[in-house]
């Protein structure tokens, strides 16, 4: 038995639970269970199978030693009354079921154990992609994945042991069953050792958990100290650092190491304790056992079958006991999974919400919109304006002035305090959110790119595009002359979502990725990256290709874009600062004019507290 | 022969390959990297080597896995000879009970003993072998950090850095696992069949051979087993891993997702790589389950064959029922072990696997350092010289750079324009000897930097890179990273400079703030002059700024310019940009094109020239709203 066997220190350490301060152990919860059970339901046909394949497995084990004692007593015995060779088949054919009904149980409890694990991910998967957008404002993916993946890992761990424990329970049961049939007298004083042991390691666990504890935790620094440092390497190298790392490292791998050395010492302690008591246990059957042997009260067989049996009988305790840890850490996991899929979903439609219809006029507006994240604190105050068919808008203003949650709203991932969202003269909650989807499509600031190759990713949702569309959206937005040039051109596979490509090229591929869904709106944020003049002509050109025949709003951040709007709207706390046309604005010498001096080709870059160059 | 025959034999031969299961071939193991059957006498050695060097704890271990082992063995023997006295003492009518009592009384205790025995002896070599495991990991892990230090960029540009962090933290932990629980096993179990065999055949030679009938198939069994969980236990992580990423992408981009209303899409996409996944799983699971059943069946099968035989032979009075009953508790004590076999393979597997990836890394020289004689680098004045330097990142690749010269003296402004790939960035690498030029040479004051200490040369020229790494740690940490001991006069000087202690001094912990993932989040302009910041704290001869201002806004940048002059009256300084405005004021601009030096001279006569930078000129120009004026020149007035 080693260390690790004890589950509280994970894969060696490897960091299973992404915060270091969530608790890895919790109580008991019936609720949890129950919930689960929901999950286990659909397959309760296969857990009777597998119960009944535990049971006659643990049927075998126990009998194989009866059947030895019986054998050796038959040989003993001269005048046997079954011939010895019948009882060796007999023997024969329970190994056989021993064998069958072994592999049966295995098989089925792990691949259960697995269906039931992949349903787990599978819910939470499907819940992620309806609750709330305010979800992920406040939750960092990571902290999700640590969820889906750590926290369901922790729980499979503990189904396919818990089926192992359910046959250890039996075996235990079946064992003292036996040795109680055989000879009770005898049985109930081997017996006594059990509950020292219970004792013992309800002594020793609450130490042995906070040593544990603490070697998981020392491993997990050092394991991220680690990874920063690859991560970080040349800035290392650049500030000359090496050393003082190094040395920084060391002392945390050294604290630890005695940390590691720690919890084996905690881990190995019990190793001892329970050879000795199995030690005491067979001494008690060989004196009492042996002195009843001599009076006559006892077979020899009998005797030998309960040495075998004490022999066992506290594997399954020793395994049960370290299934206590499994069941704590398997309870946090199970608390941490259903609280993800409780996290309420998405407002529902309004009853009677419908498809926007095939040739709706594409107009957007918002009406008295007063919008906020956390209550009490509003980003949109009382906003109204309008956007025509086919008009570009520009929306432009300082970080925090609304002009994100403006264009959020119509593609409702929130909902609006009051007021409402106009989406083709209708509200968009009268809309059916995929219609709604089909309609209004969106191009990220930070061009957001998946795995796959760059066929692919354009084509992305739009499964009916076929490859000569995708080519002439790369076309229409200039991106074709870099993909071709990739070595498998189209079938390019993406390098850690586009991380090969530049970001201009990252962003003529989300372009063209717009292009393919043919939306009628357009919702459009600005990169704020500074890209190359090169790249940079190419997306002004793009743009007009992706912007022309569609009703646009677009986040601005470059004057070059701004410039060519229908029109723009100025935002400031939340609301409409100005409106109109670049000349007008300009020649109004007001908000907009400030910003244009102030950023020569950009509005990047403004500090947590801008300048009010308004009021200069 | 002909060739019929031939192929007839030889798709026997398969068939038979097939039926043993050597139907996992040696390729389909290495090519996946889980068994390198070449590496493995190799690495191996290297890692029971390591273990050698703690000679007394190693001994220390094998010894109580042997006293344990020979313990565990006594155990049975002593059970025997107790169930004989009973026999015995049954079959003499109770005659000689004191005696008898007394006997029982004595194997009783000795029983205790030789258990508490056991106990400790396992308690002290699995503790040494941890001991030994964790601290072998302790070793590999800061030779595995120093060693990544060390290696020069052009060995970080080859690999991902995700790769490194896997093998740091998952290689080193089956290199440790294999120590910890491996080897002890191994001993363990080797040492009970040897002395085990040893005992029995002395007993017995025909039970004997019976007892360990089935050693080989469950040999051959496990050692196929193993290796064939491995390759498919790698097949299940990439499933896994790929799963993992399509979930990851579906979270990071969940607004993507939604705005494309693409979420039965997304799902398709999850399905499919889980029911892959789950596939795989499945597969795995029935190769274990059918391999753990049949050896434990083929163990049961010669205990079988013992009972019968050795049954008959105590019906024959041939033996007595004690050298049975020693038999099959021995038996009995194999089953642990025998069971374990597949782990042992397994783990074994692994730690070869794992240490060839790291000693891989390990055994790699960096390919910048110091030479043999280098001396420090003496600044008499500061001047650096690019003498027709040519590069190349690999040879037989295009050439980054060729015959590029300049000189640049203290006080001075170098500007370096040019396309994405003109070899500007190459260019601010070579200055620091990130990479060592190819051709040509870089001279500071005269001297060849590749014949100066690395550590001279580094702490006179500063690097202001175009892409900002952050540490998760204060903002004092991460502008202070080159000098940590340095005063906070020093630390406000520098980032007021690089126009960011306004921003930071206002923040509610100021200094203090902790950055990263969990911690304040900043704008690329301010990570940007943070890393700028960074540059200057260690007040170097030579500043080289790597389009490091690419996302500063203008006006922002202006002030920042502004504030560097002063501070770097004494220094030369290289600025690489593909914004104009941002290297218009440089002593000299050259202009860089497919690693080639086009152009040179000042902005007013690179844009008197009329060649490729002034229509880079007018491109950028036509960006802003009046061209023919400095836009910033207003602004500057309003904010001094």
């Amino acid at each position: 038995m080693s260390a690790a066997d004890f589950g509280g220190r994970g894969a060696g350490g490897m960091p299973n639970h992404g915060e270091l301060g969530e608790e890895i152990f919790a109580a008991f919860d019936p609720r949890i269970v129950r919930r689960f059970l929901a999950f286990v339901k659909p397959y309760r046909w296969d857990v009777v199978r597998v119960l009944a394949a535990v049971v006659i497995f643990v049927g075998t084990q126990v009998s194989i030693p009866l059947a030895i004692r019986y054998a050796v007593d038959d040989a003993l015995d001269r005048n046997g009354r079954v011939p010895y060779d019948v009882i060796i088949l007999g023997f024969l054919a329970l190994i056989i079921v021993n064998a069958v009904s072994s592999f049966f149980q295995e098989r089925s409890a792990a691949i259960l154990a697995q269906r039931v694990i992949f349903d787990l991910r599978r819910a939470m998967f499907v819940h992620l992609q309806h609750v709330a957008m305010s979800f992920y404002d406040r939750t960092h993916a990571g902290r999700i994945m640590s969820r889906i993946q750590g926290d369901v890992n922790s729980l499979q761990e503990f189904l396919e042991t818990s089926v192992q424990s359910i046959g250890d329970s039996f075996l235990l049961v079946g064992i003292a069953v036996a040795l109680i049939i055989m000879d009770w007298r005898l049985a109930l004083l081997t017996l006594t050792s059990v509950p020292v042991l219970v004792v013992i390691r309800a002594m020793w666990l609450p130490w042995a958990k906070k040593v544990f504890r603490l070697a998981r935790d020392a491993s997990s620094i050092v394991n991220g100290t680690l990874a920063e440092n690859i991560s970080g390497v040349r800035t290392v190298q650049e500030a000359q650092r090496e050393s003082f790392n190094l040395a920084r490292f060391q002392e945390r791998a050294f604290f630890s190491f005695r940390a590691q050395i720690r919890s084996a010492w905690a881990a190995q302690i019990m190793i001892p304790t329970v050879d000795i008591l199995t030690g005491v246990a067979q001494a008690i059957v060989v004196i009492v056992g042996g002195a009843s042997v001599m009076s006559g009260h006892l077979a020899v067989g009998v005797m030998i079958a309960f040495i075998f049996y004490v022999q066992r009988f506290f594997d399954p305790i020793r395994t049960l006991s370290l299934q206590y840890t499994v069941l704590q850490r398997a309870m946090a996991a199970g608390h941490r999974i259903f609280e993800v899929l409780d996290v309420p979903e998405q407002a529902a439609d309004n009853r009677g919400a419908a498809e926007l219809p095939r040739d709706f006029v594409p107009s957007v507006e918002l009406r008295n919109v007063t919008f906020g994240y956390k209550p009490g604190v509003p980003v949109l105050h009382d906003l109204s304006f309008k956007v025509e068919p086919c008009q570009v808008v520009a929306l432009v203003g300082q970080t925090g002035s609304g002009k994100t949650s403006v264009t959020a709203l119509v593609h409702r991932f929130y909902e609006v305090w009051s007021g409402e969202v106009l989406v083709g003269g209708r509200n968009v909650k009268d809309i059916k959110r995929d219609s709604l989807g089909r309609a209004v499509a969106m191009v990220l600031q930070e061009p957001f790119l998946f795995s796959g190759t760059i066929f692919e990713n354009i084509r992305y949702s739009s499964a009916a595009a076929t490859r000569d569309e995708v080519i002439a959206a790369a076309k229409a937005v200039c991106a074709h002359e870099f993909i071709v040039k990739l070595p498998d051109g189209y079938d390019t596979d993406l390098e850690q979502r586009g991380q090969n490509l530049s970001i201009g090229q990252r962003q003529l591929l989300s372009f063209a990725r717009a292009l393919v869904a043919d939306p009628k709106i357009l919702i459009l944020d600005e990169a704020t990256a500074s890209i190359d003049s090169f790249t940079e002509q190419s997306i002004q050109r793009a743009l007009r290709v992706l912007m022309s025949g569609r009703t646009s709003i677009v986040i601005a951040h470059r004057l070059a874009t701004v410039r060519d709007a229908d029109n723009i709207v100025v935002l400031r706390d939340g609301v409409v600062a100005e409106q109109g046309n670049h000349e007008s604005l300009l020649r109004q010498g007001g908000l907009y004019a400030g910003l244009c001096q102030r950023n020569y080709a950009s509005f990047d870059d403004q500090d947590v507290r801008p300048l009010d160059i308004g009021n200069r | 022969m002909n060739k019929q025959a031939k192929q007839k034999i030889k798709s026997c031969a398969r068939w038979l390959i097939n039926k043993v299961g050597l139907d996992i071939t040696l390729t389909d193991l290495q090519r996946t990297g889980t068994v390198d059957l070449r590496a493995l006498p190799h690495v191996l050695s290297r890692i029971v080597a390591r273990a050698g060097k703690h000679k007394t704890r190693l001994t220390l271990a094998i010894v109580a896995t042997l006293g344990a082992a020979i313990v565990t063995l006594i155990i049975p023997h002593l059970l025997g000879v107790a169930v004989d006295q009973a026999h015995a003492l049954l079959g003499a009518g109770n005659v000689h009970g004191a005696e008898a009592r007394r006997a029982l009384w004595a194997t009783a205790i000795f029983l205790v003993v030789t258990a508490t025995a056991r106990g400790l002896l396992t308690m002290v070599s699995s503790y040494q072998c941890e001991w030994i495991g964790q601290k072998i990991a302790y070793d590999l892990r800061l030779e595995f950090f120093d060693k990544l230090q060390q290696l020069s960029f052009n060995y970080h540009d080859s690999v991902h850095s995700g790769d490194l962090i896997t093998r740091g933290m998952l290689d080193l932990e089956g290199v440790r696992m294999f120590i910890e629980n491996g080897v002890q096993k191994a001993l363990t179990l080797g040492l009970l069949l040897v002395v085990g065999a040893y005992l029995m055949l002395r007993t017995d030679p025909l039970l004997a051979v019976l007892a360990f009938s089935f050693v080989p198939f469950v040999g051959w069994r496990a050692l196929r087993t193993g290796l064939f969980l491995r390759l498919t236990w790698t097949r299940l992580q990439q499933r896994m891993s790929i799963l993992t990423r399509t979930i990851e992408e579906n979270l990071n981009g969940v607004r993507v997702v939604r705005a494309f209303a693409a979420e039965p899409h997304e799902l398709s996409k999850f399905d499919e790589c889980a029911n892959e996944a789950l596939a795989m799983s499945n597969h795995r699971i029935v190769v274990r389950t059918r391999a753990v059943s049949s050896m434990t069946f083929a163990f049961y099968l010669s205990m079988g064959l013992v009972l019968w035989i050795g049954g008959h032979r105590v019906i024959h009075g041939r033996i007595s029922v004690g050298h049975l009953t020693q038999f099959l508790t021995f038996m009995t004590l194999l089953q642990m072990p025998v069971r374990q076999i597949i782990m042992i393979v397994n783990t074994a597997a692994r730690a070869v696997a794992s240490g060839s990836r790291l000693f891989e890394i390990l055994d790699r020289e960096p390919t910048i350092r110091d030479r043999p004689n280098a001396s420090d680098l003496v600044i008499t004045n500061g001047l650096l010289k690019f003498e027709d330097v040519g590069f190349a990142y690999e040879s037989g690749h295009d050439d980054a750079l060729k015959g590029v010269s300049f000189e640049l003296r203290p006080g001075r402004v170098l500007g370096i324009v040019g396309a994405p790939g003109a070899g500007k960035s190459t260019l601010a690498h070579l200055i620091p000897r990130f990479y060592d030029v190819t051709a040509g040479r870089i001279t500071i004051d005269g001297q060849d930097i590749r014949d100066v200490t690395l550590r001279s040369l580094r702490s006179a020229v500063s690097l202001v890179p175009q892409d900002v790494f952050l540490f998760a740690s204060t903002i004092a940490d991460n502008i202070s990273y080159s000098h940590p001991q340095i005063e906070e006069e020093h630390l406000i000087e520098s980032s007021a400079t690089a126009d960011i202690h306004n921003y930071v001094k206002d923040l509610p912990e100021s200094y203090a703030t902790i950055l990263g993932e969990r911690g304040v989040g900043l704008s690329g302009g301010q990570r940007q002059r943070m890393s700028i910041a960074r540059g200057l704290v260690p007040r170097p001869t030579i500043l080289v700024f790597d389009d490091a201002t690419s996302a500063i806004d203008a006006a922002t940048e202006q002030r920042v310019r502004t504030a560097l002059r002063q501070f770097t009256d004494r220094q030369a300084v290289v600025i690489i940009s593909h914004r104009i405005s941002s290297l218009r004021h440089a002593d000299e601009i050259l202009v860089l094109d497919n690693g080639c030096v086009i152009e040179r001279g000042t902005h007013r006569s690179l844009v008197a020239a009329n060649g490729r930078y002034a229509a880079l000129y007018a491109m950028q120009s036509e960006a802003a709203v009046v061209p023919a004026r400095d836009m910033l020149a207003p602004y500057e007035k309003a904010a001094s």
